[in-house]
């Protein structure tokens, strides 16, 4: 069929079973908007690039398809860069199609331009520059293809503006045909039967969830591992979720401000057994003392995660959806009763959970913050979607939101951007619609994408903001209280913005909640608003995240809250 | 430190340089040279890298973050196989009446070539393993003026019939 780039680009889209677009117009890409036009293609508009990526960023999380962004060349494709980044340290798949100035003017310095594929080459999984509509169709379906294969990521494809404008004989390709990425990541069935064996050997063995079973929506296996074995488990935050936070044997979030009882439990498990974790630096604690006791497995989909971190002593490498249905097969099979085994070491890992539960102070006329997220955990469904931002807000909500299904909590734990929750939450929402989704945010963070309660209100988009306000950078300000003699370095939020105005000036709802007696009746009230809201919450300045691992520090030395 | 002579099999494309060059300076690997070339097949080109690393974990780091790039379709390590490497080094050295005759004889015992000869100045090449170039350089430093140096990067083939495409 004979078309233009522009609607080349929309007809692979739609090939690729895309139903939703997020993006921001300019100049380079006015034809391929007018495309969007003549097609009636669904586009949300955002109000700034990076509004527009963060949304198609909580639009995959939520969905586990690929998101998709438009923007326009220069300051459209660095708007994008810190969403980019994002959803690369994440792994989550997007696609994200730029316009660039036209073939002429490339390396010219024109107005607008800017090398997008050289800024975004650290922070993609892969990146194209499209200079000659023929290679359109392919461009479209590797990165489609890039972006959600294997360990998914991000794909930038730049195209240039008389790229759009060009004719061609539209054909999209079957398959993908690339000489360095087959797309296969089965693996070797002996490293299973490896596994396996290593795990008869265990007394003190620990389950340790990472976002990749997220990811590869492999919680269910995870949950019949568990389920078979009876071993303990624990999870990063990428990996909240794929344990229900009801189990009883599983002990809640690791690293620096994880459980007492995940935490001891890693320092003194005998086989660990990581499943789709890359061993952050915020995991670990000091990485040299990280499970010392420990033979270390790793269940990964990504060869350079093996050993990257910490030395692996038994390695499973394989997509999960390849790796678990079989090792957990296996484990059915060989007749070994891993629950007898270690049912000691179960009892003892549960009594710590017991005797350390996450806890905190009330404070007297305040709304503590852990009280607030305990609140909405209470009130919500099993099928509702928490996004956060990121700082002490989000700990709270990793810590004592009980996350009881995958991909319902939508977090930047990676990259840490904050700014990151409204627009996710947008995204999120138009991607289940039939799911509530709440967002916790912060006095700090909410303000470095607050334009998008436009993009909410303009479109509808039913989404509860929640924010933490405590009228400071909380996590910087408890940084600066412990490590730099509380000197509050611009870390202080006296001003004078009214977050409830802001939120209804675009045309959302807002309401304030102060009083600590009526928490509970009136966050019922605002979450069962129709449409969005901010729900502006007053919480006092001086509190900490606890457990906390200070830096450079073992994780069973971590600060817990005084008794 | 440890040094490895890399082979890395790209896809020819647009940016594939930047992909592998960029990899290497965000990871920080410590590279001592870097050079690429077309090969046998149209579409390939093969980037011979000497990265020097701490220990095989830092190796493996190098190998698997190469081999995770979309766009590079063989990583290997020609260190650890049977393998012929050379590198091609030109020197150009000021020449005068008097040490003429003695650059001619250190040219000779090296093999190397004479290349271009001027009045004041003479531009000898050699091709050899990375030891030997160095060995040049060394004897020259004593006693001879060298007023530039172009070195080309170490290559390697493996030896037998198997090309690094195929293992």
């Amino acid at each position: 069929m004979r078309m233009n780039g522009a609607q080349a680009v929309l007809e692979s889209l739609k090939n690729e079973g895309v139903d939703l677009v997020f993006g921001y117009p300019g100049g380079a890409v006015l034809t391929l908007y007018d495309a969007v036009y003549k097609l009636k293609f669904p586009h949300i508009l955002a109000r700034h690039e990076q509004g527009a990526v963060h949304a198609a960023d909580g639009y995959a999380r939520a969905t586990g398809k690929v998101g998709v962004v438009f923007a326009t060349s220069g300051p459209g494709g660095t708007n994008l860069v810190t969403g980019i980044a994002t959803a690369n340290m994440d792994s989550v798949p997007l696609v994200c199609i730029t316009g660039q100035v036209a073939n002429p003017y490339i390396g010219k310095d024109a107005f607008q331009e800017a090398d997008i594929c050289g800024i975004t080459t650290p922070v993609t999984k892969h990146n194209y520059l499209v200079k000659d509509v023929k290679d359109l169709p392919r461009v479209l379906k590797e990165a489609f293809f890039i972006a959600r294969t294997g360990r998914p990521g991000p794909v930038v494809i730049d195209v240039a503006k008389d790229v759009f404008d060009a004719e061609i004989d539209y054909h999209y390709p079957d398959e993908v045909s690339l000489k360095g990425y087959s797309g296969n990541f089965d693996g070797d069935e002996a490293e299973i039967d490896a596994a396996v064996e290593a795990l008869s050997e265990a007394k003190h063995p620990l389950l340790f969830i990472g976002g990749g079973v997220t990811l590869s929506d492999t919680a269910n296996e995870v949950r019949r591992i568990a389920d078979i074995t009876g071993f303990p488990s624990t999870c990063t935050l990428m990996g909240l979720g794929d344990m229900p936070a009801s189990d009883p044997s599983f002990l809640g979030m690791v690293g620096m401000h994880g459980t007492y009882a995940a935490n001891m439990a890693i320092m003194e498990c005998d086989l660990l057994i990581g499943i789709g974790v890359r061993f952050d630096d915020r995991v670990t604690g000091v990485v040299t003392e990280f499970a010392p006791k420990a033979k270390i497995m790793q269940f990964e989909v990504d060869p350079v995660e093996v050993g990257k971190n910490v030395p692996v002593d038994y390695r499973v490498l394989g997509d999960l959806r390849w790796s678990l249905p079989r090792f957990a097969e296996k484990l059915q099979k060989s007749g070994v009763d891993y629950s007898a085994q270690t049912k000691g070491w179960r009892t003892y890992v549960m009594k710590m959970e017991d005797d350390h539960p996450l806890s905190y102070k009330e404070k007297p006329d305040c709304i503590m913050p852990q009280k607030l997220v305990e609140t909405v955990s209470r009130l919500m469904d099993d099928d509702t979607i928490v996004v956060t931002d990121v700082g002490q807000h989000q700990m709270w909500a990793a810590q004592f939101y009980e996350s009881r299904k995958p991909r319902q909590f939508l977090t930047s734990g990676g990259l840490g951007t904050m700014g990151y929750g409204l627009p996710a939450a947008i995204g999120a929402k138009l991607g289940q619609p039939d799911k509530k989704v709440v967002c916790f945010s912060g006095d700090g963070s909410i303000m470095m994408n607050c334009q998008e309660f436009a993009t909410a209100a303009d479109n509808d988009v039913d989404v509860k903001i929640i924010v933490v306000h405590n009228h400071t950078l909380g996590m910087v300000s408890q940084w600066q209280r412990l490590f730099y003699n509380e000197h509050y370095s611009q870390s202080e939020l006296h001003g004078k913005t009214d977050l409830v105005k802001l939120a209804e000036a675009m045309g959302a709802k807002g309401c304030r909640i102060d009083d600590p007696a009526k928490l509970e009746t009136e966050l019922k009230e605002a979450l069962e608003e129709k449409g969005p809201i901010l729900i502006d919450v007053m919480v006092p300045e001086v509190e900490d995240v606890l457990p906390m691992v200070p830096g450079g520090k073992r994780l069973d030395q971590m600060v817990l809250e005084e008794e | 430190m440890q040094k490895y002579l890399i082979s890395i099999l790209v896809d020819n494309k647009p940016g594939v340089l930047t992909h592998v060059s960029g990899l290497i300076s965000r990871r920080a690997f410590n590279i001592e040279s870097i050079c690429a070339g077309y090969t046998e097949e149209p579409d390939v080109t093969r980037i011979n890298i000497v990265v020097s690393v701490e220990d095989e974990r830092e190796l493996d780091q190098v190998e698997t973050q190469l081999a995770k790039l979309i766009d590079v379709i063989k990583v290997v390590n020609m260190s650890k196989i049977p393998s012929v490497k050379r590198e091609l080094v030109m020197l150009k050295v000021h020449v005068t009446k008097e040490n003429r005759a003695g650059l001619l004889d250190i040219v000779q015992v090296f093999r190397a070539k004479i290349v271009d000869l001027g009045k004041d100045d003479m531009v000898i090449e050699l091709t050899g393993e990375e030891g030997k170039i160095d060995a040049l350089i060394e004897v020259l430093q004593d006693g001879y003026e060298i007023i530039e140096i172009a070195r080309t990067g170490a290559i390697a083939l493996s030896r037998g019939v198997v090309p690094a495409k195929d293992m």
